[in-house]
């Protein structure tokens, strides 16, 4: 058996509770408050552990990339399990682009130097679902996207990939990015024991200078794309609204009669 | 520059084009130019004429590429295309599976941004834009590209009504899939197909999707009678598929399918921003739920304030009684 190191790729993210906001001067997502860890991200790392547990060795790494050296979602994760964080934080980071993100990342997991990569198929809050592709594609790894369920065996990871009819069983060899649909496995809640040793864990913060990136790769000065108008959605109102009184099926009835779908 | 060329990653399941492919088709006819299709397959040829009735031009093929998984072999082939000079200006992808990933490689590779999640798509000299929609559909975001062409992009399903402009048969040209080494080593080893019944998910004028309201997985069958009393297709919220009730091609959100039925019924459903997006383009919405402060009533045009254990069952009767 060989040692399986896993890195997780994790965002931090405003709570999904409260109602999203874009920041009125620049269009960006407003990050304000405690950020917390995206919900997609907690399959990764369970996954990531599993693997790892399995290969009887190895460790899970997280990579994230955040504004204000943000770490609570990552204390989350390191609570599930995880060994270590890399977290790259910098203020030129603001306003980048996927393809900025992806660079970024891939670099950062350069230094971890893993066996697997897993990430979400797409984030909660700005769910581009590009960025997975574009940092195997940076890294010259193989990707398989979408999976439902996990296995690694010698030296190479087995995955039944969701399709449009249904799944298809694909082997790639390692090391590799697999993204992970929530069905792949049930995250675990963090023990009290392991919340306790999330706080002594190490999070590695880096800057963009520190993994060979220039800054106008990055950010503003990096984004080849612009919001340039931003406005309301036409508001579908509410119809009628009634209580059931044990009659209420005759006017869904009546009301599907109207539309002649009956 | 204006848009002189358009590709579209053209996919086909069972030798007849998806209709994500044919939507981008006719949107690309109509932002004028040239259009061109990239399908990776070996039966490129047999669906050409679909594909030129639409609006494709010419059909660039990989031809059959086997085992492959389609992301990193197809976006080098396109790469392998443009730096040899045929430059498309506008590549469009539907958010298909592979589409994302040829696309997110494609963008690492050309060093170029790629928009997701488009809904709407205007030229308007130099400048192209994209429309998308956030926070649950209730904002409308435009964004513009400040790179040099081609400029990438991957579209909603259903963001354009299909619509054949006749065009001929198009010329099908082989191209060089180049050697993709590690990046294009996923094998694709065996293929299930999911069988279902009744009308696609998709397709279906009715719609009748359960969620966790329906207490347990066994309470998904009258959710499915219902359906099948309607000539409609049964779906689901994100909740009970994660909760392995049904199986994910049952799920209609943002991660799932996008259904704009006649009447799509949501029963047990509470309306999370990410089932919405999946279903508020519904002509009619019907929604029975317990609980009165449901964000689902608030797009509803009937709202049912009751228990889904007592009104579906009674309406099912309703429309067996009705023969």
């Amino acid at each position: 058996m060989r040692a399986m190191n896993v890195v997780v790729c994790v965002k931090q993210i405003p709570d999904p509770a409260s109602p999203g906001q874009l920041d009125p001067s620049d269009h960006t997502l407003v990050r304000q408050g405690k950020l917390i860890l995206d919900d997609s991200d907690a399959y990764g790392v369970e996954m990531g552990l599993r693997l790892a547990e399995a290969a009887g060795g190895g460790e899970v790494t997280l990579v994230s990339m955040a504004p204000n050296s943000e770490v609570s979602g990552l204390r989350t994760a390191l609570a599930m399990g995880a060994a270590k964080a890399i977290l790259v934080s910098d203020d030129t980071l603001k306003g980048s682009d996927a393809l900025s993100t992806a660079k970024v990342l891939a670099a950062a997991i350069q230094r971890a130097n893993p066996d697997l990569v897993l990430a979400a198929t797409e984030s909660t809050d700005g769910y581009t679902g590009t960025t997975p592709a574009q940092v195997a594609e940076l890294l010259g790894w193989p990707s398989v996207t979408f999976a439902k369920h996990i296995e690694v065996t010698g030296g190479a990871v087995k995955v039944d990939r969701q399709t449009e009819a249904g799944y298809d069983q694909v082997e790639c060899p390692l090391p590799a990015l697999v993204t992970v649909t929530a069905g792949v496995v049930e995250p675990r809640y963090p023990s009290f024991k392991g919340i306790m040793a999330a706080k002594n864990k190490p999070v590695d913060e880096l800057e963009v200078a520190d993994l060979g990136l220039s800054p106008d790769q990055v950010g503003w000065s990096g984004a080849r794309q612009a919001i340039i108008d931003v406005s309301a959605a036409e508001e579908r109102k509410a119809g009628e609204i009634i209580e059931d009184e044990g009659d209420a099926h005759e006017r869904v009835v009546s009301y599907l009669e109207q539309l002649k779908v009956i | 520059m204006a848009v002189n060329t358009i590709w579209v990653f053209a996919e086909a399941f069972q030798g007849k084009p998806l209709s994500g492919t044919l939507e981008l088709l006719t949107k690309a006819r109509q932002l004028g130019g040239t259009v061109e299709a990239f399908y990776a397959g070996g039966d490129a040829d047999a669906i050409a004429p679909q594909l030129g009735a639409y609006g494709a031009t010419k059909v660039y093929t990989t031809g059959d590429l086997g085992d492959a998984l389609l992301g990193t072999p197809v976006a080098a082939a396109m790469a392998a295309q443009i730096e040899a000079g045929n430059r498309p200006d506008l590549v469009l992808f539907a958010m298909t599976y592979d589409g994302r990933d040829v696309a997110g490689r494609l963008s690492a590779k050309l060093d170029r941004p790629v928009l997701t999640n488009g809904l709407d798509i205007a030229v308007d000299g130099d400048v192209v834009t994209v429309g998308t929609a956030i926070f649950g559909g209730n904002t409308l975001v435009t964004t513009a590209y400040k790179s040099d062409p081609p400029f990438l992009a991957i579209f909603r399903p259903k963001s354009f009504a299909p619509e054949e402009g006749g065009g001929a048969t198009p010329e099908v040209v082989t191209v060089d899939v180049p050697d993709t080494g590690a990046a294009g080593a996923a094998k694709v080893l065996d293929r299930h197909v999911e069988e279902r019944s009744g009308p696609k998910l998709d397709e279906a004028a009715v719609v009748v999707s359960g969620g966790r309201g329906l207490g347990d997985a066994e309470k998904f069958e009258m959710i499915e009678e219902l359906a099948k009393l309607l000539k409609g297709a049964p779906g689901a919220s994100r909740a009970i598929v994660d909760a392995g009730w049904v199986p994910y091609a049952y799920q209609v959100g943002q991660t799932g399918k996008t259904v704009k039925p006649t009447v799509y019924i949501a029963c047990g459903i509470s309306g999370a921003t990410q089932h919405m997006v999946g279903m508020k383009g519904a002509k009619n919405i019907i929604a029975i739920n317990k609980d009165k402060d449901a964000p689902i009533f608030s797009i509803a045009d009937l709202g049912v304030v009751g228990d889904v254990h007592k009104v579906v069952p009674k309406l099912i009767e309703a429309l067996k009684a009705r023969g």
